[in-house]
């Protein structure tokens, strides 16, 4: 963090900082200063760099700066078919890399017109949920961090590496694990791994009840946490608030139950929705969903039917790689998809999935040709940090880290 | 009446000479406006009391790369308490690149505005901080305007030296 | 290091004092993470109970630069921010080095795009390059080792106190 003199901001953004605080003090002292924030900081979520305009201790201002991670990941979908893309999807939001690779599917799926089979479809939110739990986790981990609780954080990451062994069997890479295909899933779950799956969700919940424990009857957490970065009802839906930081302040929308999508509607759950919208709020609701999660992964584990893991349309999904080295039909269909693309037919589609961060929509527009026209990300994060400035004003310095924090934004999807 | 037969009679109703257009395509309804529209129309989907359109989830922009309406601006709109989630577009030409901002109808409009006219340079009117997003603001070029190469022109980004 | 710096021969005496400060500051090596986006992830994950990077001699992870020896870039980076990089790289104090982790930092990785440096060698000097997207923690590991093996080997010598610059004379008449 540098204080900096009013020449050595950038001009238009010193405007927007001047233009968008309440000046509260007339004093002729001058009590207030820009902070940087800069991008490189401890507690920011990657590289979110803030200017901060201080009248003392409190904060009368505050512009984000973004695009300190901007890779140019739309250009790039632009110039590479469907398939090549699935790995930089997982790039997206690193966290949860699985839940990015099955919203990628889906858009292209539901663009193309294809049917996936039942298991490859519960596979999927198996590994969307395994996700979900391993993003709270972090953010749960990370957020009590910050505001000082170290331990919580170690624990937590201890049982990220669990659900990371369970992703190195079932699919041979530990993070950024590019598992589904158009069509499918990449191979089938293998029962070993369904039952490392299930020994860890047994012993997940008394693990994340010890981790609470530490944590919610707290009084220094919980004071410092309760009431600060208030958000209403109307502001957080006009800001363009989605995912857990929504439902912590009373709208009960979650895209599972809303516009179901793979098998959702089959499978029983509670949405957890709390009416206060301060930071503790955003806290329990994530909880809250890391328990929910087991439970769908419970009911799916049970309800999982064998069968085939790949539609059985040849000329738009890659057969298996077994077929491809002893069969000349398939061997054919593989040439022609790598190198040429699917080809959906013209068309756009926008298509989002409940992320656990929030919609993680992908808006596609295809001219017939193998590579996308067009493909806009719709991150959660993004819209998450827009409501940032609306948070911060009139809190305090220390209270900007645990608001970050609550929010929760990863800038590998908010910076794309 | 279906909810799309409701959002299309009322829209008819109050603009009649905007040239709307209605199409679905695969359970996605579209509505097409002329751009000098956009802001009522906008401010009509969300005030009124049935359609309630109170959540701006995305804006973007294609680029077709023609000589007449080169580039369209999307918006998706999502409404909860129909649940029901709606595009409309607005065509820009190249020539007058501006469009109006919806940024007073919903404040999340805001950023998503400041991105496409960072990617594709098109300008918002009345919109309250109109600066680039994700490309330093010395960046003379737009990105994802279909002229604009992958790799970059060189020189347009600098490096520290070694 | 002034006094070894100066001693221009290998004799038993300068020998072995560098054997003894290139084995303490090979110990203690203090990582600065320049976490960016995936890699940092891995680099957490380097530094939680399973990998556990502090049996290493890295016990903390300073954010300050002024406080670390080693800069481990993790993630990609792209032009906006590697003035931010260079600026913490001349921060630290000497001596220092770098490690390129991950495919994004060495060749640009995965990313051939117009906003993404094809390399940070390109404005950084850097000690290893770390393949994989993300390298497992394992592989952080090992590089940390080949680190500390490089650091033991240095002589005093190689840091010579750096000149201070040439002021011009203001004369006040």
């Amino acid at each position: 963090m540098e204080v900096l003199k009013k020449d050595e901001v950038n001009p238009k953004i010193l405007e927007a900082l001047l233009r968008d605080s309440d000046n509260t003090v007339e004093d002729a002292l001058d009590n207030e200063m820009i902070l940087n924030m800069g991008p490189q900081h401890p507690a920011t979520h990657g590289v979110l760099r803030l200017l901060l305009k201080l009248d003392g201790e409190t904060i009368v201002g505050c512009v984000p700066d973004l695009g300190y991670l901007h890779r140019g990941y739309e250009k790039m979908a632009e110039n590479m078919s469907y398939y090549e893309y699935i790995p930089h999807t997982d790039r997206l939001d690193y966290i949860s890399p699985m839940a990015n690779n099955v919203a990628w599917v889906l858009a292209v799926e539901k663009l193309a017109g294809i049917e996936v089979p039942i298991r490859a479809q519960y596979i999927r939110m198996l590994i969307a949920e395994l996700a979900r739990v391993a993003s709270h986790l972090v953010a749960i981990g990370s957020f009590a961090m910050d505001v000082g609780a170290l331990t919580v954080f170690l624990w937590t990451l201890r049982e990220r590496e669990k659900i990371m062994d369970i992703w190195d069997v079932l699919c041979g890479a530990r993070f950024t694990n590019s598992y589904t295909r158009i069509g499918g899933v990449a191979n089938d779950a293998q029962p070993e791994s369904l039952k490392l799956i299930k020994e860890f969700i047994d012993q997940f919940i008394p693990n994340l009840d010890e981790c609470e424990r530490l944590l919610n009857t707290n009084r220094i957490f919980v004071e410092r946490l309760d009431g600060i970065g208030a958000i209403s009802r109307e502001d957080a839906l006009d800001l363009g608030f989605t995912g857990p930081n929504l439902r912590a302040s009373g709208v009960n929308i979650d895209l599972r139950r809303a516009t179901p999508y793979l098998q959702y509607d089959k499978i029983d759950f509670e949405v957890p929705v709390y009416n206060e919208g301060d930071c503790l709020a955003r806290y329990f609701v994530r909880t809250d969903e890391a328990r929910q999660s087991t439970a769908i992964i419970y009911q799916i584990l049970d309800k999982m039917p064998q069968g085939p893991i790949r539609a059985a349309e040849p000329k738009k999904v890659l057969p298996h790689k077994a077929d491809v080295y002893s069969k000349m039909e398939e061997l054919i269909h593989d040439f022609m998809i790598v190198n040429f693309g699917i080809n959906p037919p013209v068309g756009e589609i926008y298509h989002a999935i409940e992320g656990s961060k929030g919609e993680l929509g992908f808006y596609l527009v295809s001219k017939g040709e193998g590579h996308p026209w067009k493909c806009k990300i719709r991150s959660p994060s993004f819209n998450n940090i827009q409501a940032l400035p609306h948070l911060v004003k009139g809190a305090m310095v220390s209270d900007v880290v645990a608001i970050i924090g609550s929010i929760d934004p990863i800038m590998g999807e908010a910076d794309k | 009446m279906t909810r799309k037969d409701i959002i299309k009679s009322k829209l008819e109703e109050n603009f009649k000479d905007a040239s709307l257009e209605f199409s679905e395509y695969k359970d996605e309804f579209v509505i097409r406006v002329d751009k000098k529209f956009i802001d009522p129309v906008c401010r009509l989907l969300k005030t009124d009391n049935e359609l309630e359109f109170l959540m701006c989830e995305d804006i973007t922009a294609v680029d077709w790369a023609t000589r007449k309406n080169r580039f369209t601006v999307v918006y998706h709109i999502f409404s909860l308490k129909n649940n029901i989630r709606i595009v409309v577009k607005a065509d820009v030409d190249e020539a007058d690149c501006n469009i109006d901002s919806v940024s007073s109808v919903w404040r999340a409009a805001n950023w998503q505005e400041r991105e496409t006219y960072d990617m594709y340079g098109i300008k918002f009117n009345n919109h309250p901080d109109l600066r680039r997003m994700y490309m330093p603001e010395e960046f003379e070029y737009y990105p994802l305007r279909k002229d604009f190469p992958l790799m970059g022109i060189p020189g347009s980004l600098t490096l520290p030296k070694k | 290091m002034g006094l070894e710096a100066k001693l221009k021969q290998d004799g038993f005496f300068t020998t072995k004092l560098d054997a003894i400060i290139g084995w303490a500051r090979q110990s203690s090596v203090w990582p600065m993470p320049m976490g960016i986006s995936c890699c940092a992830i891995e680099m957490m994950a380097a530094a939680d109970p399973k990998y556990d990077i502090a049996r290493f001699g890295s016990e903390v992870m300073r954010f300050t630069p002024r406080q670390c020896d080693l800069m481990i870039v993790a993630g990609t980076v792209t032009y906006k921010m590697s003035h931010v990089v260079r600026k913490i790289y001349d921060q630290m104090p000497d001596p220092k080095w770098v490690i390129a982790m991950g495919a994004c930092t060495s060749t640009g990785g995965m990313y051939r795009s117009y906003s993404v440096v094809q390399g940070i060698d390109q404005f950084l000097p850097v000690d290893i390059y770390l393949a994989g997207c993300p390298p497992r923690p394992d592989n952080l590991l090992n590089a940390l080792m080949q680190i500390q093996n490089k650091i033991g080997r240095t002589k005093a010598r190689d840091f010579q106190d750096i000149k201070p610059p040439e002021l011009n004379v203001i004369q006040n008449n």
